[in-house]
């Protein structure tokens, strides 16, 4: 017992540290008046596996130019929060919603929603890189392409922007032909995003995006976040409370499907209003 | 301190195990037989197939090998002219060779797109229960027998396509293609079908993700991905088609003929399965005809045998691109 107590110490002293990092970062590059408004949105959004809640009632909202994290024990429903944002859970059979999901002001479980439009405004980044068997300029150009961009020198210049905002260019820029399958995890992970840039979303939704990854390419993604973030919404599901600490300005807290608490990343960690919440920072649970 | 702990609370773990660690003599010669005997018994069963193989091409080589020597391969391959029997016998096999690539590549044209659509519309828009009842029928389909296919082309589609179509025959390359197209769906289908589910959900989730629907995830995702496997399906089923006898023989019309004009499928035709298998009863053996049946045999066998090796290729780089391998 007292070793723990211990270690638990260790730990919220460099969570500490890399807080009060991660608000100098954060605290310098903006205009505070356009990022008030939230983008994404939910009012008592519920959704179920047949009749099984994946998320219970959940109320919050994410802000634009910042990182908002998701963290929560295993199967408490992150993922599918996530996943009802752009609606590609819709693929799962035999689900179902309950409650209000806003994006821009849409609610996006109305009939008329346009998924297409939906998906190319809130891109998405999964857990295992999934890059198509394909070249890198085929794949980042994948999306243009569905939007109707046809012209080859309006494509090349995307393709350029995305690997440049993804921080893959300079590896890449003289063997975009080359199979996206022969780069390695990181640098396939930097496509995806590079791929989710390409369509022009305002909103990246992220799922545990690094824990496929070594630590070394996991630093990289978590340096690309934090440049990304004042030019997007992001939202990112991690496991790593010091992934969390380190790149996010909120922190949502989720448990067996509900929302426990929402705030700002440095209260979430260093005075949490919830005992189960400290219980799960502290890593005493989880 | 922390290290004592732990040290005191794993002792009567370590007490309770007494087990030697070395093999009693007996313990090893039987591990070795068994490892040795095994390797063997598995090496003889394996090789007495690949074996058997082997003695079919030598047996069909050495029986066509008369026939080669003495006749001109040319002309065999060239010539419309089968008059095996006749007083000068002459063996030109290019209307049993143009009969079967006649019927393999109508059924084809049929069963592909068919085939193809309908793995997809399996693996990706029914939902899981139906897949699972359907597969295993079409999977049933092609165990079938193929006489009973034969039967329905005579009885059923041939007084049809007869009536229908003012045809003079109803036995014929389009009877013969469509019943062939039918056979070989089954094996189109699930072949493709595994290729497009092991596409897997990431990728299709890639797809949706950036926006596309359905139709352009199967297009331009799941299909190009898959597309070695499903080259590889076209083929199986392509082989399937070749190497039918019974149903072409049945359903062909037997008349050892190029269809004149070329589109013309309401004419008869002679594949050369049917040749071999219609005209080997009533050859004497060793003559001149029962020796260039074997000849077409060799055709047949070299035919099919490319045909296997280029859809391993593709199964293999099916599962290389997809990182199984
Ligand atoms: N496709 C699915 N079908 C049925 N239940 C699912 C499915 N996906 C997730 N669930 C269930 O929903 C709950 C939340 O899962 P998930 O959102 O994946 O959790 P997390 O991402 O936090 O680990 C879990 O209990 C899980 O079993
Ligand atoms: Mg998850």
């Amino acid at each position: 017992m007292p070793t723990s107590t211990i270690k638990n110490q260790a730990k919220s002293d460099h969570i500490d540290s890399v807080v009060s990092l991660s608000e100098k970062k954060t605290s310098s590059s903006k205009s505070e008046l356009d990022c008030q408004c939230p983008v994404v949105k939910a009012e008592n959004f519920s959704f179920y596996y047949g009749s099984k809640a994946g998320v219970k009632d959940i109320s919050m909202e994410f802000y634009p130019c910042s990182v908002t994290a998701i963290i929560g024990p295993s199967g408490c429903g992150k993922s599918t929060f996530l996943r009802s944002i752009n609606r590609i859970n819709d693929l799962i059979p035999n689900t179902s919603v309950k409650g209000n999901l806003f994006v821009n002001g849409h609610n996006v479980y109305d009939k008329n929603t346009n998924l297409v439009n939906l998906r190319q405004q809130v891109g998405m980044v999964f857990q295992k890189p999934n890059p198509f068997p394909k070249s890198i300029f085929d794949n980042i150009a994948y999306g243009p392409k569905l939007q109707g961009v046809k012209s080859r020198s309006k494509l090349q210049q995307i393709v350029e922007e995305s690997l440049k905002a993804a921080a893959l260019w300079k590896e890449v820029k003289d063997d975009l032909k080359k199979s996206a399958l022969a780069l390695s995890g990181g640098q396939q992970q930097r496509l995806c995003i590079a791929r989710a840039l390409a369509t022009k979303p305002n909103t990246l939704l992220m799922d545990e995006p690094c824990s496929a990854l070594d630590p070394i390419a996991t630093g990289k993604i978590e340096d690309l976040i934090g440049r990304l973030q004042s030019d997007y919404t992001i939202v990112i599901v991690t496991h790593s409370m010091q992934q969390a600490a380190r790149i996010s300005r909120r922190t949502a807290f989720f448990c067996l499907g509900e929302l426990i608490e929402y705030g700002s990343t440095v209260d979430i960690f260093r005075n949490p209003g919830k005992k189960q919440t400290e219980d799960y920072v502290t890593g005493r649970f989880g | 301190m922390e290290n004592t702990i732990t040290n005191r609370e794993a002792e009567p773990v370590a007490e309770s195990n007494d087990l030697s660690l070395v093999l009693t003599p007996l313990e090893d010669l039987r591990g070795f037989l068994f490892h040795h005997l095994g390797r063997l018994l598995l090496f003889l069963i394996t090789s007495s197939s690949v074996i058997a193989v082997f003695l079919i091409f030598f047996f069909v080589i050495r029986e066509a090998m008369p026939f080669i020597k003495e006749h001109d391969l040319i002309k065999f391959l060239t010539s419309k002219q089968w008059y095996p029997e006749a007083d000068t016998p002459k063996f030109g096999a290019l209307s049993m060779i143009v009969g079967s690539a006649y019927v393999t590549v109508a059924s084809l044209i049929f069963a592909v797109p068919v085939g193809i659509l309908a793995a997809v519309f399996l693996s990706d828009i029914v939902s899981f229960r139906i897949r699972e009842i359907v597969k295993p029928v079409i999977e049933i389909l092609a165990a079938i027998p193929s006489v009973a296919y034969g039967f329905f082309a005579v009885l059923v589609l041939a007084p049809w396509l007869q009536n229908k179509f003012g045809f003079t025959t109803g036995t014929n390359a389009l009877n013969a293609s469509i019943i062939l197209s039918i056979m070989a769906l089954p094996t189109i289908i699930s072949v493709a079908e595994d290729s497009i589910s092991t596409v897997g959900r990431e990728l299709r989730e890639a797809s949706y993700g950036l926006g596309a629907t359905r139709f352009e995830t199967i297009f331009k995702v799941v299909l190009p991905t898959a597309h070695s496997g499903i080259i590889a399906a076209v083929i199986l089923g392509m082989m399937r088609a070749i190497g039918e006898t019974m149903v072409v023989w049945m359903a062909s019309g037997n008349a050892a003929q190029i269809p004149a004009p070329w589109w013309n499928l309401s004419q008869s035709v002679r594949t050369m399965t049917a040749s071999i298998a219609g005209e080997m009863g009533e050859t004497v053996k060793g003559s001149d005809h029962y020796y260039s049946l074997f000849a077409t045999g060799v055709l047949l066998l070299i035919l099919i045998f490319t045909l296997n090796l280029i859809s391993e290729y593709f199964l293999v780089s099916a599962k290389k691109k997809l990182g199984k391998i």
